[in-house]
């Protein structure tokens, strides 16, 4: 007897076993009966993604996460954030731990290929830069020579900067660490010469982790492109359409000049049928995503449009100072370019 | 499974065949192997499927692609140009490297404090109980990185580095000696090294037979010793006593030449090597005391001397007790070098991280950890267990 019921939870085990990949709900639905989104961010870049001492997430990459919050669940405020390091980042995402990943992540061939990843549009358009102290004396990233450099793995960073010491016939000593407070602290006490990375990052970790930003320099040349986008995994069309149009919702709405302030008025009286489009004035659109009709509402009036969120969090009036550049709307010179929404 | 087969004989013959007791122990020993191969089974095909699903790449194939990033420090010559395969290598032996001079250094340095703590000196066995207390009780990754702050902060950059005699320098960039040019004679040296390694071997034999014999005494320790240094020092005089020495310079931003000790391998050792001999000394001195006072003074009855008391009663008893419990802070010592990642020592585990990262290969690199850890751990193993035999008590 004791056999037999050995047997029967074998057989139970077994079939439990094969039915267990069952039927997997769609992310929107996992989402929306969640009421949460889950986004995985970096461990703390001012600017990009970072904690305040309350525990409330500001910056480029955070907004990002909020305006997908705002079109799928009507709330900027519904999403718990997960910070990773460089190293981690894909693992959280590719193992379902976040849903999205919004984390100054470069978008690479490989990334989008062997890792799996989607990659929604670019939200920063970047370039890998080197950061020197003054009193070092370097003028350019040429003579860099020999010198020792930090710099965190698992990026992009890492191979460019394997790749130009390599083209340029220099040396270096890499000094590679996980975590970003350690590579900081490593290149602050004059562990390396040089430290390494997007040039956004080098603006944001001069200006809010240097003692004195006037003692350290970021040296002309970058030495890579670095477009930085959110990323999701593959196997959800419907939730990579939401993410990829929400941002080019944020880019189209500062191309019409509707912005966090005006959205309201936009939407009773604008005659421009774009417009109408754009804020559910004329139904359809949302319809096409599977969201409401107010997504790209909630989301410019919650958030801000694509103008409105880099000035807050990167502009010329924060710590960071950066200009728009090749961030500035394609009809301005940039590379900002949202594809129609209609 | 010794079976009574009177009982077996008549069991088979009047009850069902499951209630045989031979029966049962081979079918659930076949159960159990069913079962977990099955279960390896299910989460390798369920491991696949997802993987598939989501388009992760998998297989080995990428160990041949070009790594594209650089490491810091190697054993083998190792560029940016090389494969993923051999920047595993160079983590391999990295984590082998700090690991064995872990060991060395933990265990000198344990069995000096533990032997320290018995002392009869009150100043020298508290100094050994704070160091053992204060360094067992303080988190070992919190240690490293006060390792690694207390060189990179306190030390001086390059330009202003510390020289105590020319041509060694201390900085934030590490402590710089002069090398020995390379030499074709230090292969022979290092051939040289061994014979004398063999000769002292011998001697030993000879030596006990001899005493056996006659009761005559020979000093074998002192002798193996000068041995070791006169056949290697008679290889470099016979290769014609090569002296160059390229001397660490400072071009740039750094030294070049030389011998360097990195930062960042000074701090994994420091830390590893302080922590684990803390425990050491701990099992050190547990064995000692477990060693039954009897055995002193008889020996001290017989009228042997102090220091031959502990070579030749206590200590052989107490490493019987110490050997099984240190092996096991061996392989601690081992699995915690993969706190490396930490402070930026390229290990397997720091390399073996990137390489996943960059290939989304996790199954696989964390496959290659496993094989790898296990590989060293059962080494170590081996090679305690067959020392512990070796010197385990004879029975006669
Ligand atoms: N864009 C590069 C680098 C991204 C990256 O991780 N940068 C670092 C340095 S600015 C960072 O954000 N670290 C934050 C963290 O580790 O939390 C990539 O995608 O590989």
């Amino acid at each position: 007897m004791k056999l037999k019921s050995i047997l029967a939870a074998g057989a139970v085990v077994a079939v439990a076993g094969a039915a267990l990949p069952a039927a997997a709900q769609s992310m929107v639905e996992t989402i929306t009966d969640r009421g949460e989104l889950n986004c995985g961010v970096s461990t703390g870049l001012a600017g990009f993604s970072n904690p305040d001492s309350e525990g409330n997430w500001t910056g480029l990459d955070v907004d990002v996460c909020k305006a997908i919050a705002a079109a799928i669940l009507g709330d900027a405020d519904a999403v718990s954030y997960t910070p990773a390091t460089a190293q981690q980042r894909f693992t959280i995402l590719q193992s379902g731990e976040v849903d999205l990943l919004s984390r100054n992540t470069t978008w690479t061939l490989t990334r989008d290929t062997s890792l799996g990843l989607h990659f929604a549009p670019i939200t920063f358009y970047d370039g890998q830069g080197f950061m020197v102290p003054r009193e070092l004396g370097v003028t350019s990233a040429l003579e860099l020579d020999g010198a020792a450099v930090c710099v965190q793995p698992g990026t992009t960073t890492e191979l460019n900067l394997a790749d130009y010491f390599r083209a340029n016939g220099m040396e270096f000593e890499p000094v590679v660490i996980e975590q970003l407070d350690e590579v900081n602290a490593a290149y602050f006490s004059g562990r390396c010469d040089v430290y390494t990375t997007d040039a956004s990052g080098l603006a944001s970790i001069r200006s809010t982790v240097a003692e004195n930003p006037e003692d350290h320099m970021i040296l002309p040349e970058l030495i890579s492109k670095e477009p930085l986008g959110p990323a999701v995994r593959q196997g959800d069309d419907e939730f990579f359409n939401i993410v990829k149009w929400v941002v080019y919702a944020l880019i189209e709405a500062e191309e019409y000049g509707i912005t966090s302030e005006n959205v309201d008025d936009m939407r009773e009286n604008s005659d421009n049928p774009g417009v109408q489009r754009l804020l559910g004035a004329s139904a359809g659109m949302g319809e096409n995503l599977g969201l409401s009709e107010d997504w790209a509402y909630n989301a410019i009036k919650q958030v801000g449009n694509y103008g409105e969120i880099f000035e807050r969090n990167v502009g010329v009036d924060t710590p960071l100072g950066l200009e728009r550049g090749y961030n500035d709307l394609w009809t301005r010179g940039g590379l900002m370019y949202a594809m129609p929404v209609r | 499974m010794a079976v009574d087969s009177d009982r077996g004989a008549s069991a088979s013959s009047k009850t069902p065949f499951w209630y045989d007791p031979r029966f049962r122990a081979i079918f659930f020993q076949i159960l159990t192997v069913v079962l977990v191969v099955a279960g390896i089974g299910y989460l390798v095909s369920n491991v696949m499927t997802n993987l598939e699903r989501q388009n992760i790449a998998s297989g080995f194939g990428f160990l041949q692609r070009e790594a594209g990033f650089a490491i810091a420090e190697s054993m083998v010559s190792y560029s940016a140009a090389d494969t993923y395969g051999r920047a595993f290598i160079v983590g391999i032996l990295n984590t082998f490297r700090v690991a064995l001079l872990g060991i060395v250094l933990a265990t000198i340095i344990g069995v000096l404090v533990g032997v320290a703590r018995l002392s009869t000196n009150w100043l020298i066995a508290k100094l050994a109980s704070v160091y053992i207390e204060v360094l067992r009780n303080i988190p070992l990754l919190l240690q490293l990185f006060i390792w690694y702050g207390v060189i990179t902060v306190s030390l001086p950059g390059p330009r202003q580095a510390m020289s105590p005699v020319e041509g060694i320098y201390l900085s934030n960039r590490g402590f710089m000696i002069p090398a020995p040019v390379a030499d074709p004679i230090h292969a022979y040296m290092g051939i040289a090294a061994l014979l004398a390694l063999a000769a002292g071997y011998l001697i030993r034999r000879w030596a006990k037979q001899r005493q056996i014999d006659t009761g005559k005494q020979f000093p074998v320790y002192k002798t193996s010793l000068g041995l070791l240094i006169l056949f290697p020092a008679i290889a470099w005089v016979l290769g014609g006593a090569p002296t160059v020495m390229e001397l660490p310079t400072l071009q740039g931003f750094n030294f070049r030449g030389g011998l360097t000790l990195t930062p960042e391998f000074a701090a994994l050792l420091f830390g590893l090597t302080f922590y684990t001999a803390a425990f050491i000394a701990e099992i050190v001195r547990g064995g000692i005391l477990a060693v039954s006072h009897g055995q002193s003074e008889a020996a001290f009855a017989l009228g042997l001397r102090k220091g031959m008391v502990l070579r030749f009663i206590v200590l052989p008893q107490a490493l019987r007790i110490i050997i099984p419990p240190t092996t096991s802070q061996y392989l601690n010592l081992t699995k915690n070098s993969s706190l490396a990642v930490a402070i930026g020592y390229p290990d397997l585990v720091s390399v073996g991280n990137t390489t996943l990262n960059q290939t989304g290969q996790a199954i696989e690199a964390i496959t290659i950890f496993m094989a790898v850890y296990l590989t060293l751990s059962l080494t170590i193993s081996l090679i305690m267990n067959w020392y512990n035999r070796a010197i385990a008590l004879v029975e006669r």
